[in-house]
């Protein structure tokens, strides 16, 4: 990690003169699809809601109220914390770590598979990991749907092999939707773990061999720490979209308990019409990513520095 | 579901779009999900000439939200619910249809002519009117089921097994009139006792789901679904074993109403297209196609005779009347909208 920060900030001459107007369409971009929008959500979270949808170009800190404080059904009771959102932000956690984890579980052993074939194989296999993902996110969970719903195939063939004696109920509930997002986000984790296994020196697992590592040692010791890079960036690529996704908990779980995803979306397009709430509740959870992803930056960069 | 119904018809849109760059008149119509047959917009193309897109929703606040979220100005007509009429024109996103601009205007039905959602049809034609109960699959049970107890404080074999509809309004109707109390209501009591009878149901139901609330049912996914009728009646032609509630408490009934949107880009086209829905034998089409009823004179020799004796249809004699859904005041409203946020966290 150290040497890669190191090499990236070698910039070759040649381009030195013209190295700002070259940054424009970079600036643009980041500017117009990052920090323009992100900055109407922070404006947005701080206005005043309109009856049925839309705001009103008045301060207020309402929606952040909303979320911390409850004061009952008719707004004037004593203000009280406010669980609600906060179990919804857990659960959404929870849901995205399982899903994370799956996904690593299943994605490490997958990775490290292709990346060991012979070279000319290597393409194939990748592509083969690639082809669902061709299918609209969409419909590959509604087919998800398909197959678990309790008289779907699974079932079915479960009963149909004497395994089980009446359907397990798997449709609407919270594993439904831990199973749709990792299969929608398996890639994510298979992809970014195989470019470092890739670039792994199978020489130095020789080595270790020859200096009596056993084999459990060699992959905890040796190769874990190499391809670590690879590994974080497969988990923060599924686990973040994990967190926001709407899809999978509407379609698989039934749409009875919101995760993050939904609860925003009901704000923008459903009954409850309340943007700066929406608002509100996207900048908490992107504060909360970002102080995530900012620990763990500051940890990497102390861990190099010792490392040096 | 809904994703999918919007991801094809945007692709599908985008296609038109396409093809239609050489100027041509348009129509972009904003419409719940598998409401109009595809032959009928076919027909209204070869017949005027112009090409036609359509966007789908899955219910009224949704669409209502779309609208005011930067939509109006993209569509020429909508198909909202009763209530949803009288909220957008208290909201001005509906444009006016002067006297004498449809010439098929008389064709409307004495009795939807003067609506109090719209006094004098000045914004809106009816489309299709029906009620909304729920559908219970009579394999799993055998009881009674005209009774709102069935999806509100549920015997033990349907518990789990439940689907509800994903609209704020109709929900809290059907709830409200298994109380026997008023909507609209400001008395605390009541509105505490709505609240914590919506609580206790909400973990005996499997899912809230609109667009799918036919599939649940035939597919057996649910047991019982709030649906609405016609919608019920498609089910129950795709397989499902299921009989139609006509509950003792009372039930909702709702007219959808096809409205000229303000700023709407093809208005002459939107007339158009009003005037061909008031023709009996096109309307009769939807009314086939989707199950419910017409607001229409003289579509009778044009419906499928089934439809005469659909037991979703026909009510029993001794049901109630109907309920519409009322609009309330905003800080009425604002309690109901707290009790649904509340209901659906």
């Amino acid at each position: 990690m150290a040497a890669e920060l190191a090499s990236t900030r070698a910039v070759s001459r040649t381009f030195e003169p013209v190295r700002a107007p070259l940054l424009i369409p970079t600036w643009v971009i980041i500017g117009f699809f990052l920090v323009a929008p992100v900055l109407m959500m922070l404006a947005y979270s701080f206005l005043t809601k309109e009856f049925r949808g839309g705001v009103i170009w008045e301060f207020s800190l309402a929606a952040y109220d909303q979320f911390i404080f409850d004061r009952g059904l008719f707004g004037d009771e004593p203000p009280q914390i406010e669980w609600t959102y906060i179990v919804i932000f857990v659960r959404s956690i929870i849901q995205a770590g399982v899903a994370t984890l799956l996904c690593l579980i299943i994605g490490f052993p997958t990775a490290y598979f292709i990346a060991t074939r012979p070279r000319a194989t290597r393409s194939m296999w990748l592509f083969l990991v690639t082809v669902p993902y061709w299918v609209n996110l969409l419909i590959r969970t509604v087919s998800m749907k398909f197959l678990i719903r309790d008289n779907g195939p699974l079932n079915e063939a479960l009963l149909g092999l004497g395994v089980i004696n009446e359907p397990i109920a798997l449709i609407n509930t919270d594993f439904a939707v831990q199973l749709g997002l990792f299969y929608s986000y398996l890639p994510f984790m298979v992809l970014p773990i195989y470019a470092s296994v890739e670039r792994y020196d199978f020489a130095l697992s020789e080595a270790a061999a020859d200096l009596y590592a056993n084999r459990w040692t060699i992959l905890r010791r040796v190769i874990l720490p190499i391809v670590r890079p690879g590994i974080v960036a497969g988990c923060i690529l599924v686990f973040v979209p994990s967190l926001g996704a709407f899809l999978a908990p509407d379609l698989l779980g039934g749409a009875k308990n919101f995760l993050i995803g939904s609860l925003i979306e009901e704000q923008f397009k459903g009954n409850a019409g309340n943007w700066p709430f929406g608002a509100a509740a996207s900048m908490i959870l992107l504060s909360l990513v970002l102080i995530a992803l900012f620990i763990y930056a500051r940890r990497q960069a102390r861990r190099s520095a010792q490392a040096l | 579901m809904r994703y999918m119904l919007k991801a094809g018809l945007a692709a599908l849109a985008l296609t038109f779009a396409v093809s239609a760059a050489q100027a041509q008149e348009k129509l972009s119509i904003y419409h719940w999900f598998e409401y109009i047959p595809q032959e009928l917009l076919d027909k209204f193309s070869a017949e005027t000439g112009i090409e036609v897109t359509m966007d789908t929703f899955d219910s009224n606040e949704a669409m209502l939200a779309s609208l005011k979220a930067g939509k109006l100005g993209s569509y020429d007509v909508a198909v909202p619910g009763d209530y949803m009429v009288e909220i957008m024109i208290g909201e001005g996103m509906l444009d006016t249809v002067a006297d004498g601009e449809l010439a098929n205007f008389a064709n409307i039905e004495q009795q939807w002519l003067d609506v109090p959602f719209d006094p004098g049809r000045k914004h809106s034609i009816p489309y299709q009117w029906g009620s909304t109960s729920f559908s219970v699959n009579r394999d799993v049970y055998q009881g009674d089921i005209n009774d709102t107890a069935i999806v509100y404080d549920p015997p033990d074999e349907l518990k789990g097994k439940i689907n509800v509809l994903d609209a704020q309004g109709e929900v809290m109707l059907l709830a409200s009139l298994h109380l026997g109390i008023p909507q609209c209501s400001t008395d605390r009591e009541q509105l505490k006792a709505l609240d914590a009878l919506l609580q206790a149901a909400k973990p005996h139901w499997a899912s809230f789901n609109s667009d799918g609330a036919k599939d649940v049912l035939v597919s057996g996914d649910a047991a019982v679904g709030m649906i609405w009728n016609g919608f019920g009646a498609k089910a129950r032609a795709e397989g499902a074993n299921i009989e139609y509630a006509y509950p003792r408490q009372g039930y909702v009934v709702w007219m959808d109403n096809v409205v000229l949107l303000k700023d709407a880009p093809n208005r002459a086209s939107a007339i158009k297209f009003m005037d061909f829905l008031l023709e009996p034998e096109n309307i009769a089409a939807v009314t086939n196609y989707a199950r419910y009823a017409a607001g229409v004179k003289g579509v009778t020799p044009h419906l499928d005779p089934e439809l005469a004796s659909q037991p979703e249809s026909v009510p029993p004699a001794d049901a109630p009347a109907g309920t519409f859904v009322a609009v309330c005041d905003q800080a009425t409203q604002e309690v109901y909208d707290t009790m649904w946020t509340r209901l659906k966290k």
